[in-house]
């Protein structure tokens, strides 16, 4: 019997008090694709570094192929035969494709003969597994779907025999992902070692031979793909059972609150990041907005709420005009019951060196019940918080403790609670649960419907195309600033919004519903 | 012959030795920061390698050896910035500004210790400095008009310095662009990331893009005081190393760009040293504090984006930290 690709033993690594892998063993057979699940924080991207020797295990032992090795840095790794695509793209945004792969593979002091060579190989893999990468395209100019190309090709030519892919579905399409399995299960009849690390369950489903789950730094179990379940698997990632499907009644919608016609925005550059997006969301409805990430969604939040200044195009709130960005901005808004969970809480939802307290009265100090005048009360606030964490079941409900130090879930937790317990009118909700573990998203699902429930207006935008046909009662599809479709969820399938998603088919909004 | 043909090959003479200590800085500055190493260190480089080749070349009359303590003592510095800076991680502009106070103290401290001259080393005879070197056939090309006297006038005549600093551009654009330590060296600046998951040491490539930053360093303070000058005077590379960052800027951290910026600032430097004292209709005297501040003016505007964008390299300024997610 061949030896196991990869075996790791007794892994154990610490961050300071953070336990990170406690003494994981992890066994991935030859030419198999195998999955690695785990909530945020659960280890498995720790465990993958450590395989490709980016942090060192502080004990444990790793054998390629039955043979003991040392990796302890990148470098021994790709000597081992290991690639690995991060999550963020390892790639130098100003070099060629060609200079991206040679990077550390130059083969010689001067650089011509071994971008020959690489281009050479760089053809002849991407003709080989119908890759289409431009070797001399600038890697600024490339789509994410190309890049990860890029990072997939450039380990294929540096050697690699395993190959390690983390979280790498979250910026393609439905129709990429599907392209990009049917490369990985080729890679694995080559006899190939695939390790594909996520978090969605469909995905290790749908690709993989056997799939371990990691939960709080220790590995809960391997098992066959074949003879498993989601809902199986959820229950091993969170050690509980767990709801995966979203109850929701019908939606009882009211009059138009928010009302967006032709917006169109550039950006600094002067690109078309917007492209005449008209849409309206009525009260006692959640409107959601699917598409990849980088098409548009992300502006569009950010002209409504009054962070950006579209070019042109009108805004209106329940029938008055708004000068979004303009004399509009996220404060007057605010006033208007207009708020705002935006996408990237760590970037403008919350300051992580604050404690809870703070962070989750932010863009609220001026309110009267924190205090008269120009001073804050610490102890009105610190009551208003603890009254939120009890609210909305935020752990632990401590509102001294530093915003960084809660865990993702609990954090947007402290940003939902915050901007619901406003009583909007309209909320905007960008990526509600990114980067949220299982048992948080279910409760932050319930508090979204039930806001519409009671009668309030809901904008959300998720790359999550699940996470949106669940939530929304009508769905908009968006694509390269424009919007492609609309549909109601029931009456869609993966396959019809993929292909909304990719902008193959592009219709007048509003000709579906 | 005309007066103003003649006035222009003197300015543009004068522009070329003027221009030669900013190349180097700003050759230096730009290998730091293409590493992602932001260097406002450069004057103080510059300034402890002046130091040293003067002194040196005082108790050792060779030239040489003074160019040798000179890159010496300006690699001293660069380690020391290097080490606060990708070591310890620190912040690279502090560790830069401390540099320059510490060479400007230091200098005038040991050189009013070791020379009681007031902070000068002695004056240097001819045999310890380098000297102007009259290249072949530059007298008989005098009668030939126009290319002859532009050969014998600008051309010729400059020290071994001013022509090693003409070819370091062609040689730094070819290791940039054409060797793997330059493509490794642009990574790092860009996306240190890409350079350690590419199985490469961070750590090692901006260590020796900063080595690199001293020695070209340590060559612009051997021309100023061992060349240009015969001895050190405090305080003498008199913001330099500034100008140099600015023309890097300019030249949008590109090396033949980088030639273009200094010759302009060395142009300023050297009008600016021609109408001292000179009154023109109409305006009266120009000030030559004016003139002098050009420079600064330039870079101002550039960065305010009127001549075209300046893009820094994406990493530089930034220490590199394994992020653990």
């Amino acid at each position: 019997m061949t030896p196991p690709a990869i075996q790791m033993t007794g892994i154990d690594k610490r961050f300071g008090a953070v336990h990170a892998n406690s003494a994981v063993n992890m066994t991935v057979q030859k030419g198999t694709v195998h999955g690695l699940i785990g909530e945020n924080g659960a280890g498995k991207s720790t465990l993958m570094s450590i395989l490709y020797g980016f942090y060192a295990a502080d004990s444990g032992s790793i054998a390629i192929n039955g043979t003991p090795s040392l990796i302890r840095t990148p470098a021994d790794a790709i000597h081992s035969g290991i690639g690995m695509v991060h999550q963020h793209f390892m790639l130098v945004e100003t070099f060629t494709v060609v200079e991206n792969v040679m990077l550390g593979a130059e083969g010689g002091a001067f650089t011509a003969r071994g971008a020959a060579t690489v281009r050479s190989k760089l053809l002849e893999l991407s003709q080989a597994y119908g890759m289409d990468v431009n070797p001399d395209a600038v890697v600024s100019d490339l789509a994410v779907g190309a890049l990860q190309r890029v990072e997939i090709l450039k380990a294929l030519v540096k050697g690699a025999d395993i190959l390690i892919l983390d979280e790498p579905t979250a910026v393609l399409t439905p129709t990429e992902v599907d392209n990009l399995f049917v490369l990985l299960r080729r890679l694995a009849a080559e006899g190939k070692t695939v390790i594909i690390v996520t978090h969605k369950l469909k995905e290790i489903m749908a690709v993989t031979d056997r799939v371990s789950v990691m939960r709080r730094g220790e590995m809960v179990g391997t098992v066959e793909t074949a003879s498993t379940s989601p809902a199986d698997l959820a229950e091993l990632m969170v050690g509980r059972r767990v709801v995966l499907t979203v109850e929701k009644g019908p939606a009882r919608p009211g009059g138009v609150v928010l009302d967006v016609q032709d917006l169109s925005m550039r950006d600094a550059r002067g690109t078309l990041r917007l492209d005449h997006v008209s849409l309206s969301v009525r009260a006692g409805e959640i409107v959601g907005i699917a598409g990849v990430s980088g098409n548009g969604q992300s502006e569009l939040l950010e002209a409504i709420a009054g962070i950006r200044k579209p070019s042109s195009g009108r805004v209106s709130l329940n029938g008055a005009a708004l000068d979004c960005g303009g004399r509009d901005d996220p404060r007057t808004l605010r006033a208007k019951g207009l708020r705002h969970v935006p996408e990237d809480r760590h970037r403008m939802g919350l300051v992580k060196p604050f404690e809870a307290a703070e962070s989750a009265m932010l863009g609220c100090s001026d309110e009267e019940r924190f205090g008269k005048g120009i001073f804050l009360d610490r102890d009105l606030v610190r009551a208003d918080c603890a009254a939120k964490m009890a609210a909305f079941d935020v752990r632990p409900a401590d509102p001294g403790l530093r915003t960084a130090l809660f865990s993702g879930g609990n954090q947007q937790k402290i940003v939902l609670a915050r901007e619901i317990e406003r009583d909007p009118q309209l909320l905007l909700i960008g990526q509600p649960t990114r980067g949220v573990d299982i048992g948080a998203i279910e409760f932050i699902h319930k508090r979204i419907i039930a806001l519409r429930d009671a009668g309030k207006a809901i904008l959300l935008v998720s790359t999550e195309l699940d996470e949106v046909l669940a939530l929304s009662d009508r769905v908009l599809v968006m694509c390269g600033g424009k919007i492609t479709g609309e549909r109601l969820p029931d009456q869609t399938n993966e396959q019809d919004m993929g292909l909304l998603m990719a902008g193959v088919i592009s219709e007048q909004p509003g000709q579906a519903a | 012959m005309s007066e103003a043909f003649q006035i222009i090959l003197l300015a543009v003479d004068s522009a070329i030795r003027l221009s030669v200590p900013l190349l180097f800085a700003c050759l230096a500055g730009l290998y730091s920061e293409r590493a992602g190493v932001v260097d406002i260190g450069l004057e103080g480089k510059m300034l402890i390698g002046a130091f040293a080749a003067g002194a040196t070349a005082s108790l050792v009359p060779n030239p040489w050896m003074g160019l040798l303590a000179a890159v010496f003592a300006s690699v001293l510095f660069a380690l020391v910035h290097g080490f606060a800076s990708i070591t310890q991680r620190g912040n690279q502009i502090v560790a830069g500004v401390a540099i320059n106070v510490l060479a400007s103290g230091l200098t005038a401290i040991l050189g009013n210790a070791w020379f009681n001259q007031g902070g000068r080393t002695p004056q240097l005879p001819s045999g310890a400095r380098f000297n102007e070197i009259v290249l072949p056939f530059a007298e008989s090309a005098r009668a030939i008009p126009v290319f002859g006297t532009i050969y014998a006038e600008v051309i010729s005549g400059h020290s071994v310095l001013v022509y090693g600093a003409l070819a370091l551009v062609p040689l730094t654009w070819f290791i940039l662009y054409r060797t793997r330590w330059g493509l490794r060296l642009r990574a790092v600046g860009e996306n240190p990331a890409a350079v350690d998951t590419a199985g490469l040491s961070v750590t090692a490539l901006r260590y020796s893009a900063v080595i690199m930053a001293g020695i070209l360093c340590g060559f612009g303070g051997a021309y100023l005081a061992i060349a240009q000058s015969a001895g050190f005077i405090t305080d003498m590379t008199a913001g330099k190393g500034f100008i140099a960052l600015a023309a890097l800027i300019f030249a949008k951290w590109r090396p033949v760009p980088a030639l273009g910026a200094c010759f302009l600032f060395g142009l300023l430097d050297a009008v600016a040293l021609r109408i001292q004292g000179v009154s023109f209709p109409g305006i009266g005297q120009v000030p030559v504090q004016a003139i002098q501040a050009l420079p600064y003016v330039l870079t101002v505007v550039l960065l305010a984006g009127f001549i075209g964008k300046a893009t820094p390299p994406k990493a530089v300024g930034v220490p590199y930290l394994k992020d653990r997610s």
